[in-house]
Order: structure tokens, then C-alpha cells, then sequence
């Protein structure tokens, strides 16, 4: 296991360098001096300034020194700090960690829970009317933008309930949970149709298995083995498939972070391409690219550890 | 350059050259076993044919709207435009069927009737509406036009020659998807600078991993086959085995993606154009529609009618596509049905 763990973190090295390269070649490259100037300092400021400033980043040395100090400051997190707020760009990772696990973490938990439960339910009234009217109520579902869902749930929730807090986050223990209780609800329902199919479709290969008919045969109830039986061998397949799925919760938490005035990470990137600041869209980028190879080393150790046969070939 | 690329007749001419391509792709694959069995089936789904009916009154709208004709006052104008030529354009804001301007004191009349009412700039909705279609016809049709080609090319080498360039192919794919696609998205666009080229760039670079994967798998299944053995027993290049053999049999495939990516990217531009690097303002989208609603959802009295009528019609078109996309999913493949 342990010879396991280390090569699948060594096979994500040249991964990693490759996330690396591709971002220089996106942020040193392709983007001209000139441009990031502008972007920086506005194009109406003075050619002295901006060519002062060019020269204060090391843009206009050679490109394979630029290569080797952007390797070296992604590699050892230095981000250096944001061109428009001047703050130091680890300081405010950190203070974003926690207000976006709070809303993508239970958010996620809520849709996994409610989306493998009804998958399980579809499979033990499958092939009915019903089963297909909640197929084409989770297509329905998956084909409403996410900008909808938070519209219409601050309107109903907020505004006409007027039970939540429209936006805003604050730490005040218990009373915390207010005012991520409806970007936890976005999180959960928007991801929910894709997941539902998908699940269905694993639960729906485990029930033609040997397994399931001899657990039929001896007389358990259908209730009892599609909960305990089929459930417990979907999940291998659930695991893989939801941590590939991850990425997309990046993707929600933007706009839901943005929305709601939860001062996380989504929100801090939606901010930085309002306001132009490189340095934070690259160190997003870079981040997220950081946590998706983790999610994943984390999903093939998971999967090793729940069927062995993995780790030998 | 771009003075050829923003002509009118250019861009007609692009507009049916993409159609024209469709059709020719549709005629030679009609020949093949595969695709005539799937059509039987297809025709006898009768959601499937609902869709696609409503996917091609999308792309007809879309059509007309980028097709321009010389003939008008300021300029050439859209085939739409003539259709549409008796809609008025009021001050501002009026609700659906009102006779009169929303937010002034005293009561302002309109020059017409609007039957979902008039934006900020005083435009018709329902006219915006339609023209956005262009929008989402250009974005699918370039982005198409990018990553098709690099996934199914890529893909079928990855299949076909294996070892080496496999190993090429597969490192470059894993390290582009370790970047979140969003993320991707929006680095792309935020160095490119924002507009529909650039969106369409950025979703075909993001776009075309997905479809290789796809590709590559059944690439690898078909070289398995004796047929493949046989065309290579009897002496054909690497070049005809991948372009007569394995291409017509992997194509399905990639009809089925596009649908189903379709969806995605129209959902997509409506995220980036609420992110700000989506389409430019200025440019209808349902997008930019449905982005405006935020302000226009905290006004007293509310104003629903831009929000309600672009995320119906980018839900009608997404709806549709995802249902053709599983029709014909069902159609290639009804075991998995």
C-alpha cells in the first residue's frame, strides 16, 4: 500500500510541471509585457510608468529566467501579493479557506446524500413511469442555468420568506449557519440532475450482478438489498466518479460565493477578473489545479484500499 | 484580415460553408450499416424527434440572424431584422403588453406594444431573445469547429499507433484537465481579452479532452477487431485504415459529444457572461440577459420579464439538446438504454 501511495504521487509530479508550464506559457507568454502592464497600472498611465513597472517585475528579462522564477514561486507557494489591493495573496487564501469549505463541504455532502438517494429509489421502481418521469425531471434540472437557482432560491428564501439573510457572511457561531444555509441549497440542487443520472446508472449495472439475485433468492426483502448490498458495491464506482465531478463545485461556489456575499475564494477570483489582477487569477488557477490532482491521488488510495486488486497492476 | 473576417458576405458565406459541411458529413455517413440501423431507431423515439425538431428551429433562428442581406438603411442587415422590421424601440424599460413606460412619474406612452416588454435601452425582448440565438449558434459552431477536429484526430492516433504516442497524447490531455475547466476558461479569456473569438477559443482548448478520451477508448476497441486486421493484412496505409475504417466507426461518437457539449457551452457562456468574460456587452446573449437581471430584480416595481424570457429560451435549447443527445446516445447504442 505504501509502495502504492508514493508512486501515484510521483506519477503526479510531471503532471504538476506540465499545470505549471501551461500556466506560463498563458500568463508569460501569450500575455504580452505591454498587456500586463496595462492590465496593472491602466493603459492611460504614462509609457515611463508602465515600462518602470515592466522592469520592477522582471518581465523584460530573458524568458527562460522568467521560466525558472515562476516555477520556483509556484512551487513554494510564494504568490507574492495582488496588484489592485496590495495584500500579501497567502493572508487572504487563508482567510478565504474557511467561509468556502463551510458552503462547498456541506453543500456537496447534501447533494451526494440526495442524489444517491434517489438514484436508489429510481433503481427500486425501475423501468416504471415514475422511473422515467425523475429522468426527465433530472435532465430538466441539469438544463437550468445556476444563475437561476440562486435567483429564484434568494428571492423565495430571502425576499419573500424573509427568513435568511439575503447576503453576507459573518462568524457568530451558530448564527453562521443563516447565512450559509441558502448557498448550501444552491450547492446541493445544482449539480443534483447529472448526479442523480449517474448514479442511477451505476446502481442500475450493480443490480444485474450475481450477488443481487442471490441475496434476492434467499429471500431478502428488495428494500434490504438494494440499501445495504448494492449500495455498499455502487460506492466504489460513486467514489471515482464524484471526486471527477469535483471540479464542477469550483465552479458553483463562484457564482454562489459571488451572490451571496461569502467572502471565499470564488468570490476573491470573480472579484480579480472584475478588477483585472493577475496574480490572483493565476494563483486560483494554479490552486485549483493543486487540489484537483490531490482529490484525485486521494481517489485512486481510497479506491486501492476498497479492492485490493487495484494495487497490482 | 479582420475587415475579410467582419464582412457581411464573409460571414454569410462561413454560415453555409458550417451548414454545408453538416450536410455533407450527415450524407456520407447515411451509407453506413450503423447509422442507417440508428436511424430506424431514432425515428421511432418520439421525444428524440421533438428535440431535434426544436434543436433545428434554434439553429434556423440563429441562421437568419447571422445571414445579412444588403438592403438596409444603415448598413446590411440580418434576414431577422426584415421580419422583425415593424418592432418599435421605446426609452426605456416597459412591462409585457404595457401601453405606457414603467418607471416615469407620469405615465409616458410607447410608440408600440411589446408583448414581453422592453430591456433597459428600450429594446424588445422577444426580439433580443431571438437574435441571441446567434449568439449560441456562432459559440457551438466555432467551438465545434476547434475541438472536433483536435479530439477526434488526437484521439484516433492515441487508439491507433499506441505506446509512444499514446503516452504523448494521454500526458497532455491528464495535464490540461488537471486544471479545473472553469479556471481554464477563465485564464484563457482573461489573457486573450474577452469576446465571442476568444470564448470560443478558450471552450474549444478546454473542450476537446473530453471527446479524445471518448475516441481514444473506442479507438482502442475497434484496432481489436478483425477488420482492422483484415485492412491491414491487405497492405492499406496507416492513412486509409484511420480515414475509411476507424473514423466512420468512431463518428457516432462524436456526433453524440457535440450534442451533448452543446448544451454545456450555452450553459457555460451564461456562467462566464455573470463572471464578466463572458460575451461582450453590447453582443444580445441569453447570457448577458439573464446577467442584467440582477439589478433589474431589485427594482421597485420588479422587473422580470428580460430574466424570464432569456433563461426560458436558453433552457428550451439546452433541454432539447441534452434529450436529442440521449436519443441518439439510445439510437447507436440500445443495449445501454
Amino acid at each position: 500500500m505504501f509502495n502504492y501511495v508514493i508512486r501515484r504521487l510521483l506519477y503526479s509530479v510531471p503532471i504538476l510541471l506540465g499545470v505549471i508550464a501551461l500556466t506560463f506559457l498563458l500568463f508569460n507568454v501569450l500575455q504580452t509585457p505591454e498587456a500586463a502592464a496595462a492590465m496593472a497600472i491602466g493603459s492611460k498611465a504614462p509609457q515611463q510608468a508602465r515600462e518602470a513597472w515592466i522592469k520592477s517585475r522582471g518581465l523584460d528579462r530573458p524568458k527562460t529566467e522568467q521560466f525558472v522564477k515562476h516555477v520556483k514561486n509556484l512551487a513554494t507557494f510564494q504568490f507574492g501579493t495582488s496588484w489592485k489591493t496590495g495584500r500579501e495573496l497567502n493572508e487572504v487564501f487563508r482567510q478565504g479557506a474557511g467561509p468556502s469549505l463551510l458552503i462547498t463541504l456541506p453543500g456537496f455532502l447534501a447533494g451526494l446524500l440526495g442524489g444517491v438517494g434517489l438514484a436508489l429509489y429510481q433503481v427500486y421502481v425501475r423501468k416504471s413511469l415514475l422511473d422515467r418521469s425523475i429522468t426527465l425531471f433530472a435532465v430538466a434540472l441539469m438544463s437550468v442555468p445556476t444563475v437561476v437557482y440562486i435567483f429564484f432560491l434568494q428571492a423565495v428564501g430571502a425576499l419573500m420568506l424573509n427568513y435568511f439573510p439575503a447576503s453576507g457572511f459573518d462568524w457568530r457561531g451558530w448564527e453562521t449557519a443563516k447565512f450559509v444555509a441558502l448557498p448550501i441549497i444552491v450547492m446541493a440542487i445544482v449539480n443534483l440532475g447529472s448526479d442523480v443520472r449517474l448514479y442511477r446508472t451505476i446502481f442500475m449495472e450493480e443490480i444485474n450482478q450475481d450477488y443481487v439475485r442471490t441475496a434476492l433468492a434467499k429471500g431478502l426483502s428488495s428494500g434490504v438489498v438494494l440499501g445495504k448490498h448494492v449500495l455498499k458495491n455502487g460506492l466504489i464506482a460513486l467514489i471515482t466518479l464524484t471526486v471527477a465531478t469535483l471540479p464542477r463545485l469550483i465552479m458553483g461556489s463562484l457564482l454562489i460565493e459571488n451572490f451571496f456575499g461569502i467572502p471565499g475564494l470564488g468570490n476573491l477570483l470573480v472579484m480579480a477578473i472584475g478588477t483585472s489582477d493577475q496574480p490572483v487569477v493565476l494563483a486560483c488557477t494554479y490552486l485549483g489545479s493543486l487540489l484537483y490532482i490531490g482529490g484525485l491521488i486521494l481517489t485512486d488510495v481510497c479506491y486501492a484500499l476498497a479492492d485490493p486488486r487495484i494495487r497490482l497492476s | 484580415m479582420s475587415v475579410f473576417f467582419t464582412h457581411w458576405l464573409t460571414q454569410n458565406l462561413l454560415v453555409l460553408a458550417g451548414f454545408a459541411l453538416l450536410a455533407w458529413t450527415l450524407w456520407s455517413v447515411s451509407h453506413h450499416e450503423r447509422w442507417r440501423r440508428a436511424w430506424l431507431r431514432f425515428r421511432a423515439d418520439r421525444t428524440g424527434l421533438v428535440a431535434l425538431v426544436v434543436v433545428c428551429l434554434y439553429l434556423l433562428l440563429g441562421a437568419l440572424e447571422v445571414v445579412r442581406l444588403p438592403a438596409g438603411k444603415g448598413g446590411p442587415q440580418s434576414v431577422l431584422d426584415l421580419f422583425l422590421s415593424g418592432i418599435t424601440t421605446e426609452k426605456t424599460y416597459s412591462a409585457p403588453l404595457a401601453t405606457t413606460l414603467l418607471s416615469s412619474a407620469q405615465p409616458e406612452p410607447l410608440k408600440g406594444r411589446h408583448l414581453l416588454g422592453t430591456d433597459a435601452l428600450g429594446k424588445d425582448v422577444l426580439r433580443e431573445t431571438l437574435k441571441a440565438c446567434k449568439t449560441a449558434l456562432i459559440l457551438g459552431g466555432l467551438t465545434a469547429a476547434i475541438y472536433i477536429p483536435l479530439g477526434t484526430l488526437f484521439g484516433i492516433l492515441a487508439g491507433y499507433f499506441r505506446r509512444r504516442v499514446d503516452d504523448a497524447i494521454q500526458y497532455f490531455y491528464t495535464t490540461l484537465a488537471s486544471i479545473p475547466e472553469i479556471l481554464l476558461l477563465i485564464a484563457i479569456i482573461f489573457v486573450l481579452g474577452q469576446s465571442l473569438t476568444s470564448m470560443c477559443i478558450a471552450l474549444g482548448v478546454t473542450g476537446w479532452v473530453g471527446l479524445c478520451r471518448l475516441i481514444r477508448g473506442e479507438t482502442l476497441r475497434q484496432t481489436e477487431r478483425p477488420y482492422v486486421a483484415a485492412a491491414r493484412s491487405l497492405g492499406q496505409s496507416h492513412w486509409n485504415i484511420i480515414s475509411r475504417h476507424l473514423l466512420p466507426n468512431v463518428m457516432h461518437l462524436v456526433v453524440i459529444n457535440f450534442v451533448l457539449g452543446f448544451s454545456g457551452i450555452v450553459l457555460t457562456e451564461a456562467v462566464l457572461s455573470y463572471l464578466g468574460v463572458g460575451t461582450p456587452v453590447g453582443t444580445a446573449s441569453w447570457g448577458n440577459m439573464i446577467d442584467g437581471a440582477r439589478s433589474e430584480l431589485s427594482r421597485d416595481p420588479l422587473v422580470w420579464w428580460n430574466l424570464v424570457s432569456a433563461a426560458t429560451a436558453l433552457f428550451g435549447l439546452v433541454l432539447a439538446l441534452n434529450l436529442l443527445g440521449d436519443a441518439l446516445r439510445r439510437a447507436f447504442d440500445p443495449k445501454q438504454g
